[in-house]
């Protein structure tokens, strides 16, 4: 059994058996990562570049981590601190890393299909760690891993995703992901931040009404609001925006029923989500965090161990 | 195809192993028993279901291990991982290793170093079923052999188990 991809661009190039791969090899690893000795020697002859054109904080650790956790040689590029600023291209800055002889290359980048482009170029395989407003499929690899661990299964479980619908690469992927393996998903926002054919178009239902979304739900995936990618104001305020899509303690415990609240990071406390629900029993973001290392590893051996 | 043990022969080789492990093993004090994923399992399995009719109340402590991590052929093939379940330590402990072959003795070897992640044990034996012993690649020897069978290389050995072959029986293919 290997993966039916060379590279990790998207979820939309997946298939179900490639997604049940992945995550039941990253339950394996996550029990590595249990160890006293949390690395393993299999990738111990791959070199990794992690070059990230736009900033991260999580993403970029755990990518790190976990190629080293897998004895990866690791080779970072941050965008503001190269060549790029001197005005490199991107296929020539790649090429120039590649012939020092590097096998994957784990990219982020501001523009949707950097990395696909990259692909149809270049010989290595990519991962793609989030490409404008299109893709993050690690997130949402990592997302399904959290849910699965917390609720058992993927198939039929319903699932919220709410806010910022129209910039988010975590939504996107985690809609993709979601549909294949069967769960039920409602996107929920304000109608300037949801795509206009979004349920012909991916198959998911969606309201405006928050109340409504977290009645339904078994699971409320809560987005960032991406203001950096909003080039005309979409909400009035963020104030605003907090008073009608922003999550409360009070509204959880007053649904008299369990429901599990997830954040891909950064959180902006106060709009999205309040603190006391970000840090309350309700919310599984750092173990998000925590399976997204595991989640990496699996995704990376499986696409060195693919190569041959 | 021919048989090279029974089911009969099979189940006897088994409570011999665990008799020379208790044997060697007093009381299995200081000792816990690792079986090596996947099929080494079944025979750890019963080990320990033979250890434990012997020892009565003392707890065993026993443990799987998956070597896929560790395997020095990552680049030629993808391997798939299975469960590994150690919830206890075994540093300053004695390590019984099982598997069902011994082969080119590559498993071992990428099975000594996963283990280490787990501690220091103050020393490892290895119980196999079965020792292909003309056959190694690596310098590895058994301490507890079901069976030693002088095989060439282009000979298969193939243990089947009950759990998952319908019998158990051992048979040269």
């Amino acid at each position: 059994m290997k993966l039916s991809t060379k590279h990790l661009l998207g979820i939309k190039d997946l298939t179900k058996e490639d997604i049940q791969l992945i995550l039941s090899t990253a339950e394996q690893f996550k029990e590595v990562l249990q160890r006293p000795v949390k690395k393993v020697p299999s990738l111990r002859d791959i070199t990794i570049v992690n070059l990230f054109y736009e900033n991260s904080t999580r993403t970029r650790m755990s990518f790190e981590l976990a190629e080293r956790r897998l004895s990866a040689d690791v080779l970072n590029f941050t965008a503001s601190s190269s060549s790029a600023a001197k005005g490199e291209t991107l296929l020539d800055t790649v090429n120039n890393i590649l012939s020092m002889k590097v096998d994957m290359v784990v990219m982020r980048h501001s523009a949707s299909g950097a990395p696909h482009f990259l692909a149809k170029h270049i010989p290595a395989a990519i991962v793609n760690a989030g490409d404008g407003i299109n893709e993050h499929p690690t997130q949402a690899l990592l997302d399904a891993f959290s849910m699965r661990e917390k609720l058992g299964k993927l198939e039929g479980l319903k699932v919220a995703i709410i806010g910022d619908i129209m910039h988010s690469r975590v939504a996107l992927s985690n809609m993709y992901l979601l549909r294949k393996m069967g769960a039920e998903i409602l996107v929920v926002g304000p109608p300037t931040l949801i795509p206009k054919y979004i349920s012909e178009a991916l198959g998911v239902r969606v309201t405006y009404n928050l109340q409504e979304a977290l009645k339904w739900c078994d699971v409320a995936n809560v987005l960032r609001i991406q203001l950096e990618r909003q080039n005309q104001p979409l909400f009035s305020s963020l104030r605003e925006y907090n008073l009608a899509y922003g999550i409360k303690r009070k509204m959880l415990e007053n649904l008299g029923k369990d429901i599990v609240i997830m954040h891909p990071g950064p959180i902006n406390r106060g709009v999205e989500l309040d603190s006391d629900v970000a840090d309350g029993p309700y919310s599984i973001i750092l173990n998000q965090v925590e399976n997204g290392v595991a989640v990496r590893m699996a995704a990376l051996y499986l696409l060195a161990g693919r190569e041959s | 195809m021919k048989t090279i043990l029974s089911e009969q022969q099979i189940a006897l080789t088994v409570k011999r192993l665990a008799h020379q492990i208790l044997e060697n093993n007093q009381g299995l004090a200081n000792t816990v028993v690792i079986g090596l994923q996947p099929r080494g399992i079944f025979l750890s399995d019963r080990i320990v279901a033979e250890l434990k009719a012997l020892v009565g109340t003392t707890p065993i402590h026993y443990g799987k291990l998956d070597i896929t991590f560790y395997r020095d052929d990552v680049r030629k093939t993808l391997h798939i991982a299975n469960q590994t379940d150690i919830n206890f330590s075994i540093e300053g402990k004695t390590v019984i290793l099982v598997d069902d072959v011994l082969y080119t003795g590559r498993t071992i070897r990428a099975a000594l170093d996963a283990l280490l992640a787990f501690g220091r044990p103050s020393k490892v034996s290895l119980c196999v079923l079965i020792d292909r012993r003309f056959s190694r690649e690596l310098p590895i020897q058994p301490d507890f052999s079901g069976k030693a069978i002088d095989t060439i290389l282009s000979d298969k050995v193939k243990v089947n188990w009950r759990e998952n072959d319908e019998k158990d029986e051992v048979v040269l293919v």
